[in-house]
C-alpha cells in the first residue's frame, strides 16, 4: 500500500474541524467509512489466511513499521464495525446537545472520535514499543476528549481526570515492562519479547504487561476508572469505549502470550482466577445498579472475566500441551470479544435512545417504554439475551465454547487442575445465572409495567437513523447465533497456526458440534413459529377482554407500587451484602412510634474496591502532609538540607558504601 | 423423537398421579388422573382476558416458555435407542435452552406491572441463579466419572462403572429429584396449594394469564416434570435389558417418581421464604460432595 494513502486519513481528520457544520456529520462518516476500507482489506484477508502483512511508513521521524496479522486483523475488523456503526448513531444522539453546545465543541467531538480510531488502529499495528505507546497515549488522550464532552458537569469533569490518571499509571507500568525487556534484549518492541522470555524469568514480566494492560480492559481490581467513565461520556462513546477500547487491553495481554516461551500453566491460572473474580464481582455489582448505563459499564467488567477464562484457559492448555485446551480457549474468549463488541454496543445504543426520549437513566423512575418504543425494546431484548449468553444467539456461542473446554479439562490433569477447572465452571454458571437476573430486572423495570414517575417525554418521531446502525448489529447478533461455523473457521486456523497446534477434528467434532445447535435453534424457532401460529389464527374468533391488571380486589393502584429494581435486586442484594456492602438509608418504626410519619428507602450501591482505593489514596496523604512540614519556606532550612544532602554523600563516599 | 412422545405420554399422568396420591394420603376423595388435563383442555378453548398494560411479552412470552422444554427434551437420550441429537457438552445447550425459556418467563411475569408478579418473578430468577451450579457441578461430576462430555456418553457409560459408581447415582438421582421440586416451585420451597400471593412462586407469576396462554404455560409445567423423569431414567434403567423391559421400567419409574412426589408434598412442610436459599445452595454442596467422591473413584485424588 501507498504510503500517502496510509497517512491520507491522518491529514483528513484534520478538515473535520475547519469544514462547515452542514457537511460536518456526512464527511465523519466518510472518512470513517474510507478508514475502515483501507484497514479492512488487509485485515479481511489475513484472518482468512494467516499470514503477516507489513506497511513501511518512511517519515521525519526515522521508519515506522505496519504490522498486521492474524490476531491484529481480527481485532481490527471488530473496531472498524463497531466504529461505523458508533458514527452513524452519534448523530442522532448528539441532537441533545444542538443548542447547548457550539460548533467548535461538535467538530472538537467529531475529531476526538476519528482520533480514537486511528489510534487504536495504530494500537494494533504497531509493534515497535514506542510508536506503540505513544499510539496507546494517543488512545487514552482522545478518549480523555471524548468523555469530557460534557464538562460543564462537575462530576464528569471528575470523572474524566480520573480516568485520565488511571490510564497513565497503567502507561507508567507498560512503559516499565517495556524497559525491562530492553534492558535486556537491547532492543524496545514486542518482537524482542520473545528472546527475553527465552533467556529469563517469564512470569514476573508477564505479570508486569498483565496489569499495565488490565488496568485498560477493567479487570477487577483495576477497574475502578470504568464503572465511572462510561456513564459520563456520550453513549455513543460509552458503546465504542466499552465495546472495542476496553479489548485493546485484551489485544496486549494475548499479544504477549503469543510471546511467552514457558510458565503458560502458571499464567494460564493466574489470568483465570482474575477473570473469575472480575465476572462475579462485575456481573454482582451490575446488579444493584440504579443507573442503565452504569449497570452496562460493570457488565463490562463481568464480560472481559469471560473473555480472560477463555484465554486463561487457552494458556493453561499450552502449558499441558494440549490442542484441545489451546483451541477451545482461545476461540471462545477471542470469539466473545468480537460478541461482546456487538451487544454491549447495541445495548448501549438503546440504551441512549431511551435516555434521549425521557431523559433519564434511573431504573426506578422509567417503566412501560415497550409501548412508546417499541423497536428499541426489542433491540435491547435481543442485546439482553444475548449478553446473558443465551442460545440461539451469539454469546451462547462463545460461553459454550469455553464451557466445552473447561468440561473437557476436567479429565485432564490431577486433582487440584480439576477443583480449579471445577470452581471456574461454578463462577461461570454464576455469571450466566446473575446477568439472567441483572437483565430481566433491566427489561422488566424499564421497559415494562407503566412509568414509575412522570416525565417530559420529547416526540420519538425522528429516531429511523439511530436505528439503522443498531439493526445492523442485531443482524450480525443473529448471524453469529445461527451460523457460528462462518465467524469460528478463520479464528481456529488463526489460533491454530498461531500457537503450533493441529487443528483436531477428531477430538472435538466442531463444526458437526455447531451444526447440531444450529439446527436445534431452528428447531426452536420453527416450534415458535408454528405454536404461535396456532395461537394467532385461534384467537381470530376468541373473545379478549382487556381490563386492568389484577390487584388482588384492590384495582385502583398507582404505579407507584408497581415492583421497582431495587425491590427486584432486594432479596439478591441481602444475600449479597458481605462482598457489595450497599447503603442502606431507612428508619425502622420504633416500638412508641403509634402514628409513624411518612418515611423513605433508598438503598445506594457501594464499590468496595473504590473504597480500598479511596482509603489507600487517602493514606498517601497523610504521609505526604506529614512530609510538606519540611517545605517550611524558609531560605536558611533549604540551605541545611543541601548541607545534609553532602553530608550523607560524603560520608557515604568515605566509607565506600556508594 | 421416541423421547418426545415418551414424555408427552407420561406428562399426561403425571400431574394426576401426583394429585391422586395427596388426596388419597389426606383421606380426601379427590379428583380423578385426567382432571388436570381436562381443565387444561378447558382452558385451550376458552376467550382471555389481557392487562392493558401488557405488551407483546406477554403474548409470545408462554409460545416460547413451551418451546424451549419441548427443544430441551429433543435434547435427551434414552438409553438403547440411537439417537442424533448429542453433542459434546450438550448438557450445557440443555440448561440454557431452559434458561432462554425462564428469561422469558420472567419477563413475561413482569409484563403487567403488578407487584405480586414482580415478587414471584424475582424469586424465580434468584433460586434458579443458586440452583444452577447443583446442575452443572452434578453433570462436571459425571463427566469426570465417565470421561465422556455427552449426555448419551455419560449415562451409557456410568452404569458400567460397578459399585463404586453406585453412590454416584444415588447422589445424582437424589439431586434429580429435588432440582425437579425447586424447578417447578414444589414443595421444600413452594406449596402450590398455598392461596396467599406473598409467599408463592411460579403461581404468582401467572396471575394475568387466561385461557390459551395459560394452557400453554400448565403443559410446559407438566412436561417439565417428565422430563427431569427422563433424565433419572437415564441414570437408572439398565442398558442391556431389551427396549420392551426398558420401556416399561421407564414408565415404571416415572410413576414412583409422581408417587414418591405427591408423598413428599404430602409429608413435607414448606420452607420459610427466607430459608429457601440456604436449602438450595445445600444442594451445590451435596454436588460438591459427589465431585470430591469422583475424584477418589478415578484415584486423582490418591494416586
Amino acid at each position: 500500500m501507498d504510503q500517502y494513502l496510509i497517512l491520507a486519513p491522518v491529514l483528513l481528520s484534520f478538515l473535520i474541524l475547519i469544514i462547515p457544520e452542514r457537511i460536518r456529520h456526512p464527511y465523519v462518516v466518510i472518512l470513517t467509512l474510507f478508514i475502515c476500507v483501507l484497514t479492512s482489506i488487509p485485515a479481511f484477508r489475513l484472518v482468512f489466511a494467516p499470514d503477516t502483512e507489513k506497511f513501511i511508513l518512511k517519515g521525519p521521524f526515522g521508519q515506522i513499521d505496519l504490522v498486521i496479522d492474524g490476531l491484529s486483523g481480527f481485532f481490527i475488523l471488530v473496531t472498524n464495525f463497531t466504529m461505523l456503526t458508533g458514527v452513524l448513531y452519534s448523530r442522532g444522539y448528539l441532537q441533545i446537545y444542538e443548542g447547548k453546545k457550539n460548533q467548535a465543541q461538535f467538530a472538537l467531538h467529531y475529531f476526538s472520535f476519528t482520533w480514537l480510531h486511528l489510534s487504536m488502529l495504530g494500537v494494533l499495528m504497531l509493534r515497535d514499543g514506542l510508536s506503540f505507546l505513544i499510539a496507546w497515549e494517543l488512545m487514552a488522550v482522545s478518549s480523555f476528549m471524548l468523555i469530557l464532552f460534557e464538562a460543564e458537569k462537575r462530576a464528569t469533569l471528575k470523572t474524566a481526570v480520573n480516568y485520565l490518571i488511571q490510564m497513565h499509571v497503567g502507561l507508567v507500568i507498560l512503559v516499565i515492562a517495556f524497559l525491562f525487556c530492553e534492558a535486556t534484549t537491547g532492543q524496545l518492541s514486542f518482537d524482542a519479547l520473545q528472546s527475553y522470555f527465552s533467556q529469563n524469568h517469564n512470569t514476573g514480566l508477564f505479570l508486569l504487561f498483565f496489569a499495565g494492560f488490565a488496568i485498560k480492559a477493567g479487570f477487577i481490581p483495576f477497574h475502578t476508572w470504568l464503572p465511572e467513565a462510561h456513564p459520563a461520556a456520550p453513549t455513543h462513546v460509552s458503546a465504542v469505549m466499552s465495546g472495542v477500547m476496553i479489548k485493546m487491553g485484551i489485544y496486549g495481554i494475548v499479544r504477549v502470550i503469543t510471546y511467552l516461551q514457558a510458565d503458560f500453566f502458571l499464567i494460564g491460572w493466574i489470568i483465570l482466577v482474575f477473570s473469575a473474580l472480575s465476572g462475579l464481582l462485575g456481573v454482582m455489582m451490575a446488579i444493584v445498579q440504579h443507573d442503565m448505563k452504569k449497570l452496562l459499564a460493570y457488565h463490562s467488567i463481568e464480560n472481559i472475566g469471560i473473555i480472560g477464562m477463555g484465554i486463561g484457559l487457552g494458556t493453561m492448555g499450552l502449558g499441558l500441551h494440549n490442542p484441545l485446551l489451546v483451541l477451545l480457549g482461545f476461540t471462545g474468549g477471542l470469539l466473545h470479544v468480537l460478541n461482546h463488541s456487538l451487544f454491549k454496543s447495541l445495548l448501549f445504543y438503546s440504551t441512549g435512545t431511551v435516555y434521549k426520549i425521557y431523559h433519564t437513566r434511573n431504573i426506578e423512575q422509567l417503566g412501560g417504554v415497550i409501548h412508546k418504543l417499541p423497536h428499541t425494546a426489542l433491540l435491547y431484548l435481543t442485546g439482553a439475551i444475548a449478553i446473558c449468553g443465551i442460545p440461539p444467539l451469539n454469546g451462547f456461542i462463545s460461553e459454550f465454547l469455553i464451557y466445552t473446554g473447561l468440561i473437557k479439562g476436567l479429565s485432564l490433569g490431577s486433582a487440584y487442575q480439576a477443583i480449579t477447572v471445577i470452581l471456574a465452571i461454578i463462577s461461570l454458571v454464576l455469571i450466566g445465572g446473575l446477568a439472567i437476573f441483572c437483565f430481566t430486572k433491566v427489561f422488566g423495570m424499564v421497559f415494562l409495567g407503566i412509568p414509575r414517575e412522570k416525565h417530559e417525554i420529547s416526540d420519538p418521531v425522528n429516531n429511523s437513523g439511530m436505528l439503522v446502525p443498531q439493526y445492523m448489529v442485531a443482524i450480525l447478533i443473529i448471524v453469529i447465533g445461527f451460523f457460528p461455523m462462518l465467524f469460528l473457521r478463520p479464528l481456529m486456523t488463526f489460533v491454530s497456526d498461531q500457537f503450533h497446534v493441529a487443528l483436531v477434528p477428531e477430538l472435538v467434532p466442531i463444526s458437526d458440534l455447531f451444526l447440531k445447535i444450529s439446527s436445534l435453534s431452528g428447531i426452536l424457532v420453527l416450534l415458535v413459529f408454528v405454536i404461535y401460529m396456532i395461537r394467532w389464527f385461534l384467537f381470530k374468533n376468541r373473545k379478549v377482554i382487556y381490563g386492568p391488571t389484577w390487584g388482588c380486589g384492590y384495582t385502583d393502584g398507582s404505579a407507584r407500587q408497581q415492583y421497582t429494581g431495587t425491590s427486584y435486586a432486594n432479596n439478591f442484594a441481602e444475600l449479597a451484602h458481605p462482598v457489595l456492602q450497599s447503603k442502606d438509608e431507612y428508619n425502622e418504626i420504633a416500638e412508641k412510634d403509634i402514628f409513624p410519619s411518612p418515611r423513605s428507602f433508598s438503598r445506594h450501591p457501594n464499590d468496595i474496591f473504590r473504597f480500598g482505593l479511596n482509603k489507600l489514596l487517602d493514606f498517601n496523604m497523610l504521609i505526604l502532609k506529614k512530609l510538606a512540614r519540611l517545605q517550611t519556606g524558609n531560605i536558611q532550612h533549604y540551605i541545611l538540607y543541601a548541607f545534609i544532602f553532602i553530608l550523607v554523600i560524603f560520608i557515604l563516599l568515605y566509607l565506600k558504601i556508594l | 423423537m421416541t423421547v418426545l412422545l415418551l414424555s408427552v405420554l407420561t406428562g399426561i399422568f403425571f400431574p394426576g398421579i401426583i394429585i391422586r396420591v395427596k388426596s388419597i394420603l389426606c383421606g380426601r376423595k379427590g379428583p380423578g388422573i385426567f382432571q388436570p388435563w381436562k381443565d387444561i383442555w378447558l382452558l385451550l378453548r376458552k376467550g382471555s382476558v389481557i392487562s392493558t398494560t401488557a405488551s407483546f411479552i406477554s403474548r409470545i412470552a408462554p409460545v416460547i416458555y413451551l418451546c424451549t422444554i419441548l427443544c430441551a427434551i429433543l435434547l435427551l437420550p434414552f438409553p438403547g435407542i440411537a439417537y442424533d441429537f448429542g453433542f459434546d457438552a450438550d448438557f450445557v445447550f440443555f440448561a440454557y435452552i431452559i434458561a432462554l425459556g425462564k428469561f422469558l418467563f420472567i419477563l413475561n411475569a413482569l409484563d403487567a406491572g403488578s407487584s405480586f408478579e414482580g415478587m414471584g418473578a424475582n424469586r424465580e430468577a434468584l433460586y434458579s441463579l443458586l440452583l444452577e451450579p447443583a446442575f452443572f457441578i452434578l453433570f462436571g461430576t459425571l463427566a469426570l466419572l465417565t470421561g465422556n462430555s455427552s449426555m448419551q456418553g455419560i449415562f451409557s457409560s456410568l452404569q458400567i462403572g460397578g459399585p463404586s459408581t453406585y453412590i454416584i447415582i444415588i447422589i445424582t438421582v437424589y439431586l434429580l429429584v429435588q432440582i425437579a421440586m425447586i424447578e417447578n416451585s414444589r414443595m421444600p420451597v413452594d406449596d402450590p396449594k398455598t392461596h396467599l400471593e406473598l409467599t408463592m412462586i411460579h403461581e404468582v407469576m401467572i396471575l394475568d394469564h387466561s385461557g390459551f396462554d395459560l394452557a400453554l404455560i400448565h403443559i410446559g409445567t407438566t412436561l417439565k416434570f417428565a422430563m427431569y423423569g427422563i433424565l433419572i431414567a437415564n441414570c437408572t434403567i439398565p442398558v442391556d435389558i431389551g427396549f420392551g423391559w426398558q420401556i416399561l421400567l421407564f414408565f415404571g419409574i416415572q410413576v414412583g417418581f409422581a408417587v414418591l412426589i405427591g408423598i413428599m408434598e404430602s409429608f413435607r412442610a414448606r420452607k420459610k421464604l427466607a430459608k429457601n436459599p440456604q436449602f438450595i445452595v445445600t444442594l451445590s454442596s451435596i454436588a460438591l460432595i459427589a465431585f470430591f467422591l469422583a475424584l477418589l473413584i478415578t484415584f486423582k485424588m490418591i494416586p
